[in-house]
């Protein structure tokens, strides 16, 4: 948690050092990449384009969030060279922007190894975190309360959460609220009863780890990156760069190492998928 | 008594010393500059929640949820201010019997060690404790009344944290009785355990309070723990097992991710829990200096 904010507080340090650098490298004819948009893609591309700076020195990558709907005008209007956008394009977007898919994030359910619970539908989720559920017999399980874990106000897991089955965070009748991942997988960790999600990349490793957790399914769909990666985990969204027409120049240069599998370290430690890594 | 008002009589400096006298109210200065600087900073940044939302909703809205325009920030003082009171009410007693112990009822070698191992203790990073209580104080609380981070775990780990100061200070004050205080304790024929309550514990009650005092500061402030073992819901607790949130816990688990709006209310529930400690300082000595009158 602490290293998460530490590494936040280095992130926009950079970002505003980019700033400034960009004025003073805009004098000296330096190049110069502004990208803008959502905030869930903002954090990695700013650690691509630290990586993408020392790689092509004379260059400067400046990243600004602003949501998705910013990624896109900006890169339509040309205020930006590179548009993020954390879904995909719509119909009439797609006519004017490219899209080019950097990571995915998905977002699973999760439960202690012990509970005999095997899935759960799309309405007992809704059902127990609005607190009409609030005892795992209700739906086959243990007679054991439920403990509710949500995450804090303004996580980007959260709205991902919020969207897919329809809620709003005043409607949510935690128990426990955390801040990052590993929080909630400790909290499931030391309490047989509770139910928490979170990205399915950090869960999958945990696991490895040898951690007692339960990814339940969704939509009958196993949570493992694989799904996550071929896009048939129902609650996942992707995360693109977009361009105006097809990317050019240093624009492309970026999007290409942003898809190379040298930035896959970087996308795992923001809790992502990568791509697949080419055959 | 005498002695404390011959330290307040101010003496104008000799020339020799006038910059001395310069150097320190320079240093003087700028340890208060730099609060205001501090609350300034703190208020500009809330400002734009403050002129777009106004000050009221900070103190009538009854839950927050800053991204829907809810901002009430009073469960989250009830919950700081709940959480240090039972880390006092918990870390007193046993401090106070600590120092005591290590005063009147044990040999100096291991009154020495458990001083030690108790400075020690103090020095022990907040994270470490956050961490212990997570994974071993909210399981066993989880057992019986799920979910585990409450309250409760919060006073626990907090009385674990301020258990130091309050066992080293009221050591320190009972180490300042006069000894001749005690001796005619002995003389009058009193037994031990009479003249370390009647005696001992009466003529060092200031040194121990301002100890207290001082660990309540720490206890609401306290960030990191509280946020670990807590369960950060805003709420106002009915019960000790009820999962709270702090006003520092609030701050450090949405700064990370927060924009806008939600941004500058997290400065204002900083200004808050500044007017929180302030407070509960102020109302904390009233009462301790009230004691010492009577």
């Amino acid at each position: 948690m602490s290293v998460q904010i530490a590494s936040q507080v280095r992130r926009q340090i950079v970002i505003a050092a980019a700033g400034l650098a960009l004025a003073i490298g805009a004098q000296a004819g330096e190049k110069k990449l502004v990208l803008t948009g959502a905030s869930t893609v903002a954090p990695l591309a700013a650690e691509i384009g630290k990586r993408f700076e020392k790689l092509n020195p004379g260059t400067q990558v400046d990243v600004q969030t602003g949501g998705s709907a910013r990624g896109v005008n900006d890169a339509r209007v040309g205020l930006s060279d590179i548009g993020m956008v954390s879904r995909d394009l719509k119909p009439d977007e797609e006519q004017q922007l490219k899209a080019f898919t950097i990571a995915y994030d998905g977002v699973c359910m999760i439960v202690h190894k012990s509970n005999p619970i095997a899935t759960l539908t799309k309405d007992q989720v809704i059902a127990i975190y609005t607190g009409r559920i609030t005892n795992w017999k209700e739906i086959g399980g243990a007679d054991r309360k439920i403990t509710v874990v949500n995450k804090a106000e303004g996580r980007s897991t959260l709205e991902l959460f919020l969207h897919h089955f329809g809620l709003t965070n005043s409607q949510i009748k935690a128990h426990v609220v955390v801040g990052d991942n590993e929080q909630d997988i400790k909290t499931v960790v030391g309490n047989v009863g509770a139910v928490a999600y979170v990205s399915i990349g950090t869960a999958e490793f945990d696991v490895d780890q040898g951690l007692p957790l339960k990814l339940l399914p969704m939509d009958g769909v196993a949570a493992t990156t694989v799904n996550v990666k071929n896009r048939t985990f129902p609650l996942m969204r992707v995360l693109n760069l977009v361009t105006k027409g097809q990317p050019t120049g240093l624009s492309k240069q970026f999007i290409d190492y942003a898809r190379t599998e040298s930035v896959h370290d970087l996308v795992k430690d923001q809790y992502f998928v990568p791509l697949a890594t080419a055959q | 008594m005498i002695s404390s008002k011959i330290s307040t009589l101010y003496l104008s400096p000799p020339r020799s010393d006038l910059w001395l006298a310069l150097a320190l109210r320079l240093l003087a200065a700028s340890g208060v500059a730099l609060l205001a600087i501090i609350v300034w900073c703190l208020l500009g940044e809330a400002w734009t929640v403050f002129s777009g939302v106004g000050v009221g909703h900070f103190l009538t809205d009854a839950t927050w949820h800053p991204t829907e325009g809810t901002f009430g920030l009073a469960p989250m003082a009830v919950a700081s201010i709940a959480s240090s009171i039972g880390a006092l009410l918990i870390a007193g007693p046993v401090g106070v019997g600590c120092a005591v112990f290590c005063k009147y009822y044990c040999s100096p070698v291991w009154s020495s060690a458990l001083r030690q191992l108790l400075a020690l203790f103090g020095g022990i990073p907040s994270v470490v404790f956050g961490f212990w209580g997570l994974v071993v104080l909210v399981p066993l609380i989880a057992e019986d009344n799920p979910p585990g981070a409450s309250l409760l775990a919060g006073s626990l780990v907090l009385a674990m944290m301020i258990l130091p100061t309050v066992a080293l200070t009221a050591h320190a004050a009972l180490a300042a009785v006069p000894s001749h205080f005690l001796v005619a304790g002995h003389a009058l024929g009193l037994r031990r355990g009479t003249i370390v309550l009647k005696v001992a514990l009466v003529a060092a009650r200031n040194g121990i309070l301002a100890g207290i005092v001082l660990s309540l500061g720490r206890a609401l402030g306290e960030t990191m723990a509280m946020l670990m073992v807590s369960g950060n819901i805003v709420q106002v607790p009915t019960s000790a097992f009820d999962s709270v949130r702090s006003l520092a816990a609030n701050i450090a688990l949405e700064m990370a991710y927060a924009t806008g709006t939600h941004r500058s209310a997290l400065y204002a529930c900083g200004i808050a829990l500044i007017l929180v400690v302030a407070l509960s300082t102020l109302v904390a000595h009233r009462l301790t200096t009230g004691c010492q009158r009577g």
